[in-house]
């Protein structure tokens, strides 16, 4: 069994708990204006990689992984090969090391739901909050995809971490968050990460022919994010972005 | 007061601290919540040090040089930072920061080291050294043509030839455990000892060290007296412990003038007397730091007066005044103790500091609390280097020290013959041009056939390379033979061996650099096509490489292997000549700054790096070929052979804090999973570089100094280390603004 594979990042602490080998598979169904990373969109391109070349790969680092860390697959859009993603993870469990899956939810369905039942813990891209702005932002009318993996972690009492993309421009004010937390609610929500908006991933776009899509969006500026973080903290104390804690 | 008795033992009838340690210490499994902060007094005193390491810096990098005095123990009156203020006492000159002149090493050396700042040697000091021999006098009426080509080419380079080759850790506890007048005793007990043995080279010579280190040791309390101070007998308390100890090192250091002057392994040992002035009620916890923070002070202002070239070799100023903290007993105890974090606290009350060189012995079995602690500190001061304790443990004991920045030897019983390092990159230059070297042209190897112009055969080259290696490793411990017995006749470290055991196991220190541009280059050969380019006078100075190759730093064995084989090779050929005073051939894989120096002295290379541009340092894997992350790298370099590199094999590795964790107790538990995990391997060493602002923008600027660099955001898919130097900076300087 194989799969696309884009890249590998074997100092991953930043992609879920503890050191992490982060796999960023190839091939995203998305077209968000800000993306960082438009060189994982493309299927046909990237490394074809079996499942045991992973999974070495995995014990080649396991010696770092301590009491939290483990795996992480993300990308591009890891449920666009749920096959290579189910092999992977029932691989993890097996061998008791830990697992995350990052994941937007666009692409989910209910033949996704045994690969999301087998990742130890979703780290879940919340694009935005409703539907014109979804699709606003990502180019593609999945909201209800979204909406429909939420339920299902709402209902199996799933651990989750939730990330959003803040951008000046975007979604940088108070209501924001507050829509935010309504649609987290009923999670099993261990951590909820405010991202800065960066446009590092911008001269990627332009190796590949394509015209940012970002321009009018800046990062938060820092007094502004620290006020969002707040909103966070106060009203769902245990899911608080640890830069706002203590 | 009467302080309460030692707990007996073997260390009451010979000297042996080790045994002292082992039954008084108090090991610590406690956290760092009993530190205190900087008294007033220290402050003031740290101040007062500040400025004039101001004064230093403006005025071009010394404050004064004493020209008229041959520096030794005697030869200055006592001089103070603040003599009311001070706990412990004790400066190299009469003034602080006033270097001294050290011509034992080199007289020429010595006048250029003074000129090199603006100052003239006096003429009655080279009136003096007309008719002495110095350490480069008498290695220069040997040297053949060959060791010297093998030089100029940079084949070999950075020997101690002309500056003191250092590495030599004395005991300086003994001094406070015994007092001097016990140490001359056992010192008289060997020499009697000697004279009944048949007097041969051997014999005589160390009766005559021996005779020497009495005679010093004579001086020693003699320097101590002019400061007021009577160390014939034992220290009695913390205070008095830490101060013998000191002065211990202070002559050292005022009678040589080696690279690395390392301290030890001294806070356990301290820690015993402090336990019982606590105990006693003699001091409080306020009064311990005070005369840590003092001491520490003392050893951040030592220096020595140096080249210019020899700044350029090992930039910075260092002394690597290396003390060894923490580690594990033999029994299963930890040797972490209070005193153990009230150094690592110096780092906070007397702010971050390059020296002393604080290097942690790591164990995966020191306590949490401990390791917690060095990863916050980490992250906060950037000042700290790691290195195995499982590793070292068992091969040297418990009681070894670090001798500069890798090299392991038990105090007080081994002893190094440091030997710089040979360039392997060079190695392989050569062997393709028939023993040319490929910027001047000059036959410095055996002459052979050069290699053809076709696409390179990775068998053949190898076997030239192995030819290669056969002549040189036999050069180089030839040229470091005659570099060691000259150091030992005309510039012996007295005081230093007086305070070793006098029978002691001797290792001699060779070392390579180059080798991840070596072990890249023949994985080119192998795996891409490579093919020789030629000057107009026929040498091989530039390659054509089609295809690609894997890296050594991405955790891949068919490279990594390669370059695991060329230390075992190496270490291999040198076991063949024999060694002065048959010491034990080690190697290192340690450049310290001068990767930059070896790489400008050699051609460009199979692998892609051209000519004049630096090696990555150690063993670090090449800049910007590492594409998997931070830990495929360090895995690559945890690959290499210990056991052929007993001298210890160095790797850096640089960070933003924000990559290991977005809260500060996330990174420090991350940073404890890092080094368990890389010491598990098992690896060596790990020093730690953690970027600041000013650093990160000295990161823009050279890149190349800040090996293994990890900018990392959340979901980001980049490998930074492939970037452009041109991108690099732009991600730089946005991580820095935008503060992710």
């Amino acid at each position: 069994m194989s799969g696309r594979v884009h890249s590998y990042e074997t100092m991953g602490a930043l992609d879920g708990p503890g050191l992490r080998l982060v796999v960023f598979l190839q091939g995203c169904p998305l077209r968000c204006r800000y993306c960082h990373n438009p060189d994982t969109w493309a299927t046909a391109v990237g490394q074809e990689t079996r499942v045991d070349e992973i999974m070495r790969r995995i014990q080649r680092l396991r010696p770092y992984f301590g009491r939290r860390g483990g795996l992480t697959l993300s990308g591009g859009e890891p449920l666009q090969q749920p096959e290579f993603c189910r092999e992977i993870l029932h691989e993890c469990r097996r061998l008791g090391i830990h697992s995350a899956l990052d994941t937007s939810g666009g692409v989910w369905d209910e033949t996704c739901r045994e690969i999301v039942d087998l990742a130890d813990l979703i780290i879940l891209d919340i694009k935005a909050t409703d539907p014109t702005a979804w699709q606003a932002l990502t180019g593609r009318d999945a909201f209800a995809a979204l909406a429909d993996l939420l339920a299902h972690l709402r209902s199996t009492s799933h651990p989750v971490w939730v990330r959003q993309v803040v951008a000046e421009g975007l979604n940088d004010q108070p209501e924001d968050m507050l829509k935010l937390l309504d649609t987290v609610s009923g999670l099993r929500l261990e951590r909820l990460e405010l991202l800065p908006y960066h446009d590092l991933g911008r001269s990627k776009w332009e190796r590949l022919g394509l015209q940012y899509a970002a321009h009018d969006l800046k990062p938060p500026r820092p007094e502004v994010l620290a006020a969002l973080r707040k909103i966070i903290a106060v009203n769902w104390p245990t899911a608080t972005d640890p830069k706002t804690a203590g | 007061m009467i302080m309460p008795a030692f707990i007996p033992g073997a260390w009451q009838t010979a000297v042996d601290v080790r045994d002292f340690i082992q039954k008084n210490y108090t090991p610590y499994e406690g956290d760092a919540s009993f530190l205190v902060g900087p008294t007033k007094r220290t402050k003031t005193l740290n101040a007062k040090y500040e400025r004039l390491k101001q004064l230093e810096h403006e005025l071009g990098g010394v404050v004064d040089i004493d020209t008229t005095t041959v520096s030794s123990l005697l030869n200055y009156p006592p001089g103070y930072l603040d003599k009311d203020k001070e706990i412990i006492v004790g400066l190299q000159t009469n003034r602080p920061l006033k270097r001294g002149v050290n011509p034992f090493g080199g007289i020429r050396m010595a006048e250029q080291a003074c000129q090199g700042y603006g100052y003239e040697l006096s003429p009655q000091v080279l009136q003096h050294f007309q008719y002495r021999t110095t350490h480069n006098d008498g290695v220069f009426r040997v040297y053949s043509p060959e060791m010297r080509a093998a030089r100029r080419c940079g084949i070999i380079t950075g020997l101690p030839d002309s500056y003191g080759r250092g590495r030599i850790v004395g005991d300086y506890r003994r001094v406070a455990l015994y007092g001097v007048d016990t140490l001359i005793q056992q010192k008289e007990a060997d020499k009697l000892a000697l004279s009944r043995m048949n007097m041969d080279d051997e014999n005589i010579r160390l009766s005559e060290e021996v005779y020497r280190h009495i005679d010093f040791l004579g001086k020693l309390k003699q320097m101590a007296a002019t400061y007021g101070m009577d160390i014939s007998g034992p220290a009695n308390n913390g205070r008095e412990a830490a101060q013998w100890v000191y002065f211990a090192y202070l002559a050292a250091i005022k009678e040589q003038n080696g690279a690395a002057m390392s301290l030890g392994r001294v806070s356990t040992f301290l820690d015993i007397y402090f336990e019982r002035d606590l105990a006693t009620g003699r001091l409080d916890e306020e009064g311990v730091q005070e005369i840590i923070d003092d001491f520490v002070l003392k050893l951040r202002m030592a220096r020595q007066l140096r080249t210019p070239e020899y700044n350029e070799l090992f930039a910075g100023d260092p002394m690597w005044i290396t003390e060894a903290i923490g580690g594990m007993g033999q029994d299963g105890r930890t040797l972490v103790t209070r005193t153990s974090y009230r150094f690592l606290n110096t780092l906070r009350t007397l702010g971050p500091a390059p020296e002393p060189n604080l290097t942690v012995l790591w164990s995966t079995a020191m306590p949490e609390n401990f390791k917690n602690f060095c990863a916050e500190l980490s992250i906060e001061t950037d000042s700290l280097q790691y290195e195995n304790d499982d590793l070292m443990r068992v091969r040297y004991g418990d009681d070894y020290a670090i001798a500069c920045c890798v090299s392991a030897a038990a105090v007080g019983k081994q002893m190094q013959f440091f030997g710089a390092r040979c360039n392997l990159a060079k190695i392989l230059l050569l062997a393709l041009n028939g023993g040319r070297d490929e910027i001047s042209g000059e036959q410095v190897g055996p002459i052979e056939e050069p290699v053809g112009d076709g696409v390179l055969d990775y068998d053949d080259v190898r076997a030239r390379y192995r030819r290669c290696l056969e002549w040189l490793a036999n050069l180089y411990v030839n040229t470091m033979n005659v570099i060691h017995y000259m150091h030992d006749k005309y510039a012996y470290e007295k005081i230093q061996m007086a305070l070793h055991d006098t029978w002691v196991k001797r290792f001699m220190s060779f070392g390579a650099a180059g080798l991840s541009v070596t072990a890249d280059s023949f994985s080119a050969i192998k795996h891409a096509r490579v093919t020789p380019i030629r000057d107009e006078r026929g040498l091989v100075t530039d390659f054509s490489v089609e295809g690609d190759y894997p890296a050594y730093g991405n955790d891949d064995d068919r490279v990594d292997s390669i370059a695991t084989a060329l230390c075992d090779e190496l270490i291999a050929e040198l076991r063949k000549t024999p060694t002065y005073r048959q010491a034990e051939h080690t190697l290192s894989i340690l450049t310290i700054t001068s990767n930059v120096v070896y790489g400008k002295k050699t051609g460009s290379t199979p692998c892609g790096r051209k000519l004049g541009e630096p090696f990555a340092p150690g063993a670090n894997p090449m800049h910007r070929r590492d594409s998997s992350g931070a830990l495929a790298s360090l895995n690559s370099v945890a690959k290499l052979n210990y056991d052929s590199c007993r001298d210890g094999i160095s790797n850096t590795f640089s960070l933003v804090p924000e990559s290991l964790g977005h809260s500060q107790p996330e990174q420090h538990d991350n940073l404890v999973s890092l080094l368990d995990g890389y010491f598990s391997q098992p690896a060596h060493h790990l020093n730690v570089n953690v970027l600041n602002r000013e650093k990160l923008i000295d990161a823009m600027m050279h890149p190349e100094k800040y090996p293994n660099l990890t900018i990392r955001v959340s979901g980001y898919a980049v490998n930074f280390n492939s970037l452009s130097r041109k991108q690099q900076e732009e991600v730089l300087s946005r991580t820095y603004h935008d503060r992710l």
